[in-house]
């Protein structure tokens, strides 16, 4: 089963695909400047307690943002509906 | 001719620079270590041709300041070295599609290739130079693979055929463009990548990060003490005291010895206390401070290499939201442990301009510089450790304190984190000595002249007696409120020049321990030296710089007379 969620509900380790980016132009530049958008392929490597940033992993490359930006981005966990 | 070196953040763009022109720069392992370009020449076909190292940026759409002179510097450009991580390919292309349809003459530089090999990515040159429509060479910039290569293929840059499209096309164009010319290979994860996993690990990371800075600290301070108590004080003493006393016997006395050699002390040149320019002004920043520059920044430059300080970023991202700015902040603010200076240019990669202004103000206020560490190390650590622990948690609580303050008056709120994170490298232990012997030559450059102005002008305003006029305005403060002799205000002020003569200067006017401290805090927060309050104004602006400078007046005051009165 895909399952809709956002990076920061998105489970440590788990791997999904990004479907929409919510929030501002200025937030979706910065992501693709990344080579983020939908249809990358994430994984989550580490949150910090207490709405810490989010890591997440590209493969090709690591980025550390913020736990609201993190909210913006939602994934389809397919770890293991795949 | 005009060659422009551009690309992402951190994928070398500065050591290739240097390879190019000899020209020596800073450069380490994250994103954003250069932030102003530097201008260099080298010699393309025999003739002399002019290169810019310019801030790497994500897009032709600039997020912060650092990344906006990185775009202005487009249009100046003849030809464009677009320089790529070979390991991060994906994430290049996106800026060099842009750059591509800007229709200059340009070629693509694969840096970092060494590195493919390990990670198991496969590239093919030929066909990535076909897709792309222009000259595409490989370098290894650290090791210097590459390079001749590369200066070869710039008269022979083209420009491409790929005409500007929208968004999604763009998009479809690097998906077919990574399937076509890379291959990975799936491996394990290495040591180095655990240990990567690992220090972001809310609880393994916090370990990690309080070992390593423990571990600094310890190895700055031994290497620090050796080198004072081993080397530059043995040399002082032994080799260049004779002649010293050589030159105070011809001199006799008078105003020119007072001003040479300085005060005797009970018959004997003393390095701390005569006050001369050649003995104290010497003595100070080669014998006290110089050792733990060097210590301090041959650490940095360690951590630096390996990529270690943006994971720290990480860990106290949350933390530093508090006091109104995210966990990149301590980027300058560990540079500022070095010097000030470099601090304060390294809060250009913060976003806003509110970010910046707490950032430096709070560096000018609570953040000492090696200099001045080496001093409050030296002649507050005689009086017992324990009094260097008070001036560091004072200017601690100072530090967290204001930013509190500022984070709840200030309009406006943090940004967000939003960072790269660099692969952890084995440091180049040359790459490590280069940048080390750049860092000293500047420290001797900048620090040497000043100091010894410092201690002229401190002489000549002794032997005029000027001194009673200006002293005599501040006495009520400084005597009054902070408790300090009046013989202080003199150095409170040369503090602006620089704070490593400044504390220097208390030592002859036998001070309290806790006259002592209190000096010392005081000239850590009171005013930033003048090559720091220079950059600070031209980073923030004249309205900003008198905010950030009353602040930083009033509360020097008023936490010289708290502990004044609370002791």
């Amino acid at each position: 089963m895909q399952q809709e969620v956002s990076l920061a509900d998105l489970q440590k380790g788990r791997t999904g695909m990004v479907s929409t980016i919510n929030g501002g132009a200025q937030f979706r530049l910065k992501l693709e400047g990344l080579s983020i958008r939908p249809g990358t392929k994430i994984t989550k490597v580490s949150s910090l307690f207490s709405k810490g940033p989010v890591v997440l992993s590209t493969g090709v490359t690591e980025v550390a943002i913020g736990y609201t930006m993190a909210l913006k981005i939602m994934v389809n966990d397919f770890t293991d509906g795949k | 001719m005009k060659v422009l070196l551009i690309g992402n953040p951190n994928v070398g763009k500065s050591v290739i620079f240097s390879r190019l022109t000899g020209v020596q720069v800073v450069a380490s392992n994250y994103p954003g270590s250069t932030v102003g370009f530097k201008k260099g020449f080298f010699k393309l076909n025999g003739q002399r041709a002019k290169i810019i190292d310019v801030p790497g940026t994500y897009s032709l759409n600039p997020i912060n300041e650092a990344e906006e002179v990185a775009v202005k510097m487009l249009n100046q450009g003849d030809v464009i070295v677009c320089v790529i991580d070979a390991t991060r390919l994906e994430r290049s292309l996106p800026l060099t599609l842009q750059l591509l349809e800007q229709k200059k003459p340009m070629i693509v530089v694969l840096n970092i290739w060494d590195e493919t090999q390990h990670k198991g990515i496969y590239i093919d040159v030929e066909k990535l130079a076909q897709m792309l429509g222009v000259p595409v060479v490989t370098t290894s910039a650290v090791s210097g693979e590459g390079i001749l290569d590369l200066v070869q293929l710039i008269s022979r840059a083209s420009s491409s055929n790929v005409t500007p499209v929208c968004e999604s096309l763009r998009w479809q164009r690097i998906g077919e463009i990574i399937s076509q010319v890379q291959i990975v290979t799936h491996r394990h994860h290495t040591i180095l990548e655990k240990l990567q996993d690992f220090s972001i690990h809310p609880f393994g990371g916090m370990l990690i990060a309080l070992s390593v800075i423990s571990l600094s600290f310890f190895i700055i301070r031994t290497i620090g003490e050796s080198l004072i108590g081993f080397v530059f004080e043995p040399l002082f003493e032994h080799l260049y005291k004779p002649f010293l006393i050589l030159g105070s016997n011809y001199l006799g006395g008078g105003m020119l010895h007072e001003i040479l050699i300085g005060k005797l002390i009970n018959g004997d040149i003393d390095f701390v206390q005569s006050f001369g320019v050649f003995s104290t002004g010497l003595f100070v920043p080669i014998g006290m401070v110089f050792p733990y520059v060097f210590s301090f920044y041959f650490i940095l430059g360690i951590l630096e290499d390996i990529g270690y300080l943006p994971r720290l970023a990480i860990l106290l991202d949350v933390f530093m939201h508090r006091i109104g700015l995210h966990g990149y902040a301590i980027i300058p603010t560990i540079l500022s442990i070095g010097c000030n200076v470099p601090g304060i240019l390294a809060t250009r990669t913060l976003e806003s301009h509110r970010e910046r202004f707490i950032a430096c103000t709070l560096i000018s206020i609570g953040v000492p510089c090696a200099s001045l560490n080496a001093m409050i190390f030296g002649l507050v650590g005689a009086r017992g450790p324990r009094y260097v622990l008070i001036v560091y948690g004072v200017l601690a609580v100072v530090w967290l304190c204001l930013g509190l303050i500022l984070n709840t008056t200030l309009k406006g709120f943090a940004p967000e984190l939003f960072t790269e994170i660099p692969p952890y490298r084995k440091p180049v232990l040359s790459a490590v000595l280069k940048k080390l012997w750049m860092r000293m030559k500047s420290f001797f450059k900048e620090a040497i002249p000043i100091v010894f102005l410092g201690v002229l002008i401190i002489n000549i305003v002794y032997t005029i007696g000027i001194f009673h006029y200006v002293s005599s305005f501040l006495r009520p403060v400084v005597t009054g409120l902070m408790g300090m002799p009046e013989k202080s205000v003199i150095a409170l002020i040369i503090g602006f020049l620089r704070k490593d003569v400044a504390v220097g200067m208390l030592v002859p006017l036998n001070l309290t321990t806790k006259q002592l401290v209190v000096g010392c805090v005081v000239l850590a927060m009171s005013f930033p030296c003048i090559a720091t309050f220079t950059v600070m104004l031209r980073e923030l602006g004249w309205k900003d710089m008198i905010k950030s400078s009353t602040i930083m007046v009033c509360a020097s005051v008023m936490v010289g007379s708290i502990l004044n009165f609370l002791w």
